[in-house]
């Protein structure tokens, strides 16, 4: 998703029996290269990973430039690429929402309100926060439901990353999965967060340039954003792929079956917030920045990336629209019939474009993407697993050296209960559409929680837990609801039109409103904690250190303006 | 990162982008000199050639600024 934590359905695909592309030598020798320069930074990093501190928090040394970059490379995988590049071909600009009203304002909420309680109460994870704020069992439940669904995710994610390198190189599955998450476990348990950021630093370059030059030849080929609209107004006239906004009046108007209420509601609030300030995921590595000024800027460095990934992204697929002679299908139709889906756009104008040697760079940025997708996953993961679950029940009193080896392993672990989960999914397809569910169930009410518990002081520790065993229960009532009787579409999406997508919106919407609502109500019956244990931790009792002496273009908040700002103007453009 | 004597991470990101420059750089020169047989779409504009250059200059820059030797 993000844009948020979806795993693009359109991704999720049978393979096909032909290649799209063939490499050459020179192709293979970059991709050869690539998984030689990370493993190098892997060994290289040993030595300086030594406590609990480097290994877990990468020595919360990071610049903000550093943590900036990583925090939106853990989330810029290569099913996010492929996946929102199909569904641009598939719903038109639309897709560019998660990009902009579903990531950019969520981005600045965390580094000018939310860092700040992040960092300062030095916490370790986001359920440790929840553990400082609200107390154990909030720990526990955010702890288990966060480490399941991460190495379920990262599972998938593989399995999805395999299906891609057979359908576009024809590569064996068996060993794009074992080759790629080898090599992820390896520089993670040897550097920990320290490795995976430098790292996800490495790839974010690398994406760029290696999809880059898609977008700058299609745009030549079309004659530049007017041609594109031109074009796609010529092949595809009964739909409009074009316009961000002016089609969301309505259900019916536009291809995602979806309207505004649900994307700024759902998606823009509720979705986009949980993820990017909830998800230990990315929260991990702005909590590795060297102070409270690096960590502020960090998600707003991150949020000015971010609104550029739409162009090598979304562009793809809409000047797959503009310019390709056949028209991309669906994924059932494309297996019946033998056309090329939607879901293979993005090779498919890497292969048109890309000779030797440029075509392997863009294998490579695929890879990339990937593996600091996964990469992101496995050391949440080791970090959740050690502190929050290991730490607490298993042995309370150890040295540092002692966690960092159980980090260490756990890295390992997860890297195989993923694998596992890999070969699981390619048993059982329809365990994607299940785990998706699950990660929505749990990210939008520990939104609620976790804004409460910040700005809200009256908030009690049973009001959190019970907020968030409600809001996960209500999400996980309404997805079985429409299961069991479809026609329920109309009552929770507000529309029996509604798509996947727009669904997975408004659920968002009431399992964060019910979190909200069973917090505020359970917080007004139980006794409150004394503001003294709350310093450091709530709005109005902690102590953030002024920035008053920085110069205007020093400050997080005139970065966030000037962000805001562009993603308003851009908004506007393309209305 | 500012450990004593640790090589910054955009060093190693200038070194791999001047190996992929020249890489992709000869690609795109062989590729002038012996046509493929199925050309890509806009080959004319030989984007090997300018984004392996780009690559390269890149990459320089980030070797030469990020230099442990620099320190």
């Amino acid at each position: 998703m993000t844009a948020t934590p979806t795993l693009c359905p359109a991704l999720l695909f049978e393979s096909t029996p032909s290649r799209l592309v063939s490499l050459s030598g020179v192709d293979l020798a970059i991709i050869a290269l690539y998984f030689v320069a990370v493993l190098g930074i892997g060994f290289y990093l040993k030595r300086y990973t030594k406590t609990g501190e480097d290994f877990f928090l990468a020595g919360r040394e990071m610049t903000a430039w550093v943590a900036g970059l990583s925090f939106l490379a853990a989330n810029l995988g290569a099913l996010e690429m492929m996946g929102w590049a199909a569904s641009a071909y598939q719903y038109g600009i639309l897709a560019t929402h998660w990009y902009w009203i579903g990531a950019i304002p969520a981005m600045l909420f965390l580094g000018l309100v939310m860092m700040p309680f992040y960092y300062i109460s030095k916490t370790h994870s986001v359920p440790g926060y929840l553990k400082l704020r609200f107390g154990e069992s909030s720990r526990v439940l955010a702890a288990i439901c966060f480490g399941l669904m991460t190495v379920l995710m990262s599972g998938i994610n593989m399995y999805s990353m395999a299906l891609v390198m057979k359908v576009v190189l024809g590569w064996d599955i068996n060993f794009s999965i074992w080759v790629s998450s080898i090599t992820v476990a390896l520089y993670v348990f040897l550097g920990g967060l320290l490795s995976a950021i430098f790292n996800e630093v490495l790839q974010f370059v690398l994406i760029w340039l290696g999809a880059l030059l898609i977008s700058i030849i299609g745009l030549i080929e079309a004659g530049g954003w007017s041609g594109v609209v031109t074009r796609i107004h010529q092949n595809f006239p009964a739909q409009d792929f074009t316009h961000l906004w002016r089609t969301l009046g309505s259900f019916s108007d536009n291809p995602m079956g979806i309207h505004w209420v649900g994307i700024v509601f759902g998606l823009g609030w509720v979705t986009s917030f949980g993820y990017w300030t909830t998800d230990f995921l990315v929260v991990q590595r702005v909590l590795a920045a060297k102070d409270v000024r690096a960590a502020k800027m960090a998600p707003i460095i991150g949020a000015g990336f971010k609104m550029l990934v739409p162009f090598i992204v979304i562009l793809p697929g809409l000047l797959g629209l503009a310019l390709l002679p056949e028209h991309l299908v669906g994924e059932d139709l494309a297996a019946a019939t033998g056309q090329h889906s939607y879901n293979e756009v993005l090779p498919i104008m890497l292969a048109r474009y890309c000779g030797p040697g440029l075509l392997g760079l863009g294998i490579t940025a695929l890879m990339a993407g990937f593996m600091s997708g996964m990469a992101g996953n496995v050391s949440a993961f080791a970090t959740v697993w050690t502190y929050d679950i290991y730490r607490p029940f298993f042995r309370k009193e150890a040295p540092d050296a002692h966690y960092v080896s159980v980090g260490r392993w756990c890295t390992m672990l997860g890297v195989l209960v993923s694998i596992g989960t890999a070969y699981f999914v390619m048993q059982f397809h329809s365990i994607m559409d299940y785990v998706q569910a699950l990660f929505s169930f749990f990210i939008a009410p520990l939104f609620g929680t976790v804004l409460l518990g910040m700005l809200w002081r009256r908030a009690t520790p049973a009001g959190g837990f019970w907020g968030l065993l409600s809001g996960t229960g209500a999400a996980i009532g309404l997805w079985a609801w429409v299961k069991i009787d479809p026609a329920a579409l109309r009552y929770v999406a507000l529309s029996d039109q509604a798509r996947d997508m727009a669904e997975n919106m408004y659920r968002a919407l009431w399992s964060w409103i019910a979190c909200v609502l069973v917090t505020v109500v359970v917080s007004y019956l139980t006794r409150p904690k004394p503001a003294a244990e709350l310093t450091g931790l709530v709005y109005g009792h902690a102590e953030l250190p002024s920035e008053g002496h920085l110069a205007l273009y020093q400050r997080p908040a005139f970065w966030a303006c000037v962000v805001g700002a562009v993603f308003f103007v851009l908004n506007i453009i393309f209305w | 990162m500012h450990r004593p004597g640790m090589v910054s991470i955009w060093f190693f990101v200038g070194a791999l982008l001047l190996v992929y420059g020249i890489l992709i750089l000869g690609a795109g020169l062989y590729e002038l000199s012996a046509p493929p047989e199925r050309p890509v779409v806009l080959a004319n504009l030989h984007a090997g050639i300018w984004w392996g250059g780009l690559l390269i200059v890149l990459g320089a820059i980030y070797l030469l600024r990020f230099s442990p030797r620099k320190r």
